[in-house]
């Protein structure tokens, strides 16, 4: 897809991905030197503990809240864990682990950190047991190679994505199956709203969630285990989309493994910017959640899309191409491959701007050819939705005409009805029909559709370029963590010593040891 | 003035009305019927079905076009007018100086669940909306957006800790009523909190909300879709200063 169709400058083009780089650094020496409750919550999903309280708090919280009162956090919970483990006699596996974690949650089990021949002990029990999850997520992996190449991937790209979000799993389920009946190649289930700030993961199968369903391990399994009978119907592989942000990115994104999800939405910033998350617990939880994404295959979808509901779409065009570049950086070094990059962008410019569909090609095209390999993700108006539904028809229209013109590879349904009721039936229907009329009629217009040499879809693609690297410059006098305290993406300020969770970061202590970043920083072939 | 219309296709008092819907039936000759008895039902007649198609195994859609019976009164129509006259940033502005002599306090924020701060940054972010300035913008008005997902109690106490004078809160999520309830906590939660002449100017915003409904969800005020911020400031205005002494009346009776 790498034609040159803008004529950007290579030159230009490799100075913005390094500048990209530079800002990115320090906050991944950071990410790499401090952790989690979250991410320790994962080692102990990896290790096979589930379940949860009477009060429906999980094990994995409780196990981890006492570790943290006895020794703190700045080791990591395995060794403390796997220690605890061998002093009261009980065996390395998950039954037992989860054992332990009711017996600390009683409080009769106190934490030490383990010191000479046991510290080698115990990191070989966290190791080899956190091996037994990672190598449940390989398996999945496998399974989902064998499904594609059985079923076969959707026939044309952008894939079409729909969103479900009834919040009851069982309602959920069949209009997931009647969505990818109607042509859904990618479901997504929204989270039920709120489900973002708490620090736990419910558990077991949901019926209640506002304007959305919860995620747990049991409705991710639920809903694959559906999609694959719809796989097998329609003879395609039918992906199940989550969402990996919020309080316990890590953990979900581990489920998700667990569970062959698809993809996860999984952006950088996002949970910063839009939900007020301490930026270091965020970058810390974001860098695990990666590495474990990249191992299981699934692609992550990124936000940028949010930016420009809050921020003008014409101006603020250059922060979304600075967040992708920094998206892309930090996904490379947590291991993601570009196939996994499911970059996003969105038709936000308003309608009444004249020159509106030139600018919003422009911006679309820069992002493609930017990041040639990306399946990337493009994303429906929603803030110029006004509640007209035909002119949100003709928008849509509009949208989906961008997303054939300049190669898209997941394409978000949009709907007209966006801003006025969760989705209909009907809506849905319409919407399709919208997308398949325009793939249909002018799906491979991106062969013909090639831009004037200096014209205005040119200069303005240039323009937001030159501009993202301005901005790039900038954040890297200033710091990333800087730029975001001081409110350069959708507007909003988010100083690093402030926003809900920063109580869970601890930094590293000496002799800190977490066997999944061990075996994830691992390349998949030496590991067995 | 006329006193009775009927919606206009093409022609003054044709009634003709068009109307979309989904019946739980697979597509058939029975189901047009069915979709045209529905039409019947709503006032539609004649009428006639001019698009259905399935939808998936049990579906139908349905476009209907037709002639509604029903009259429109209009001197039984009830609606919120604007009762305060609208004022420019730069009135708003000299008229807080001028008579409240201090910045006048707002406190916003999204409570509850909801996430969705799209409406309350359209009213308090300097940004505003469709080229109207947010209240962030006026030198005069001292504003604290919370942002989204917002517990009650921290929106009391913000209120207190900033001397609020209006508290605006935003709610977009109707599933199950959600706005409605969150709204009422809100309400009772500054009641219980604040004597009545401390207690701030309670208004909700939101798309789904009825104007008429401030009684029932116990605040002073309650904006509906396409609210622009100046409209807001305005009611400010009115409502802690221009008409300070007719509030103060009505708390004392």
């Amino acid at each position: 897809m790498s034609s040159n169709k803008l004529g950007l400058d290579p030159a230009l083009v490799h100075r913005a991905r390094a500048l990209a780089a530079k800002a990115g650094r320090p906050v991944v020496d950071m990410a790499r030197s401090h952790t989690t409750v979250s991410v320790e919550r994962a080692v102990l999903r990896l290790a096979g503990v589930t379940g949860a309280d009477p009060d429906g708090i999980p094990w994995v919280n409780r196990l981890v809240d006492a570790v943290r009162n006895d020794v703190g956090l700045g080791h990591g919970v395995a060794l403390p864990v796997f220690h605890a483990l061998a002093e009261h006699g009980l065996e390395p596996t998950a039954a037992e682990l989860t054992l332990l974690a009711q017996k600390a949650a009683a409080g009769s089990v106190r934490f030490d950190l383990p010191s000479g021949k046991a510290v080698t002990a115990a990191k070989k029990a966290s190791r080899r047991q956190v091996a037994a999850g990672i190598k449940q997520i390989d398996r999945n992996r496998a399974d989902r190679d064998k499904m594609i190449k059985r079923y076969g991937d959707p026939k044309q790209r952008p894939w079409i994505y729909l969103i479900v979000a009834t919040g009851d799993i069982y309602e959920d389920i069949p209009q997931a199956q009647a969505a990818a009946r109607a042509g859904a190649d990618v479901i997504a289930v929204i989270r039920s709203t709120g489900q973002s700030l708490l620090d736990y993961v419910p558990e077991g199968a949901t019926r209640e969630g506002f304007a959305g369903t919860y995620a747990t391990q049991e409705n991710f399994r639920l809903m694959r285990a559906a999609l694959d009978e719809s796989s097998k119907e329609l003879g395609r592989y039918v992906r199940l989309t989550n969402y990996a942000s919020g309080l316990c990115m890590p953990e979900i994104a581990t489920l998700a493994g667990l569970q062959r999800l698809d993809m996860m939405l999984n952006d950088s910033m996002y949970g910063i910017l839009f939900r007020d998350i301490n930026p270091i617990r965020t970058f810390v939880d974001q860098r695990f959640s990666r590495q474990i994404h990249a191992r299981a295959g699934i692609i992550i979808n990124t936000g940028e899309d949010n930016y420009l509901t809050t921020a003008d779409a014409v101006e603020a065009a250059h922060t979304v191409t600075v967040s992708q570049l920094l998206n892309e950086y930090f996904a490379h070094e947590a291991g993601l491959a570009d196939w996994q990059l499911g970059l996003g962008h969105a038709f936000e410019i308003n309608p009444d701007l004249p020159e509106s569909f030139r600018l919003e090609l422009a911006h679309a095209l820069l992002a493609r050819e930017l990041f040639p390999d990306a399946p990337l993700k493009w994303m429906p108006p929603t803030k110029h939705m006004t509640g007209d539904v035909f002119r949100g028809n003709l928008l849509d229209g509009f949208f989906n005409l961008v997303g054939a013109l300049t190669g898209q590879g997941i394409l978000l349904v949009g709907m007209m009805t966006e801003a006025v009721v969760t989705p209909w039936l009907s809506d849905r229907d319409i919407a399709l029909q919208n997308v398949r009329y325009v793939l249909g009629a002018a799906g491979n217009l991106h062969e013909d559709f090639v831009p004037a040499p200096d014209g205005f879809i040119q200069r303005r693609a240039h323009q937001v370029l030159d501009e993202a690297i301005d901005l790039l410059e900038k954040i890297e006098d200033d710091t990333l963590l800087n730029a975001i305290a001081d409110g350069t993406f959708g507007i909003m300020k988010r100083p690093a010593d402030r926003g809900k969770g920063l109580d869970g970061v601890a930094k590293h202590d000496d002799g800190y040891y977490n066997p999944a970043t061990e075996i994830l920083e691992t390349p998949a072939k030496e590991e067995q | 003035m006329k006193t009775v219309v009927r919606p206009y296709g093409d022609t003054t008092g044709d009634g003709m009305t068009q109307v979309s819907f989904t019946l739980p039936l697979p597509h058939d000759k029975k189901a047009e019927g069915a979709a045209l008895q529905l039409a019947a039902k709503m006032g539609l007649e004649p009428a006639m079905l001019v698009h259905a198609k399935q939808m998936g195994d049990g579906f139908t859609f349905f476009v209907v076009y037709g002639s509604v019976r029903h009259l429109v009164e209009l001197d039984k129509v009830q609606v919120v007018e604007r009762d305060f006259p609208l004022l420019t940033a730069k009135e708003v502005n000299t008229v807080v100086k001028q008579k409240m002599r201090r910045k006048l306090s707002v406190v916003g924020a999204c409570i509850g669940t909801d996430a969705h701060t799209v409406g309350i940054d359209a009213i308090l972010n300097l940004k505003g909306i469709a080229g109207e300035k947010g209240l962030e913008y006026y030198r005069e008005l001292k504003v604290v957006n919370m942002g989204a997902q917002i517990t009650v109690p921290e929106l009391v106490a913000a209120a207190k800790a900033e001397k609020a004078d209006a508290v605006l809160v935003s709610q977009v999520v109707t599933q199950r009523d959600a706005h409605l309830h969150n709204t009422r906590e809100m309400s009772a939660a500054f009641r219980e909190a604040l004597p009545a002449d401390k207690r701030p100017l309670l208004i909700v915003g939101g798309p789904r909300f009825d104007e008429l409904m401030t009684d029932e969800l116990g605040v002073d005020r309650i904006f509906g879709r396409g609210t622009t911020p100046r409209e807001v400031a305005s009611y400010l205005v009115h409502a802690l200063i221009t008409n300070k002494a007719e509030r103060k009346k009505a708390v004392a009776a």
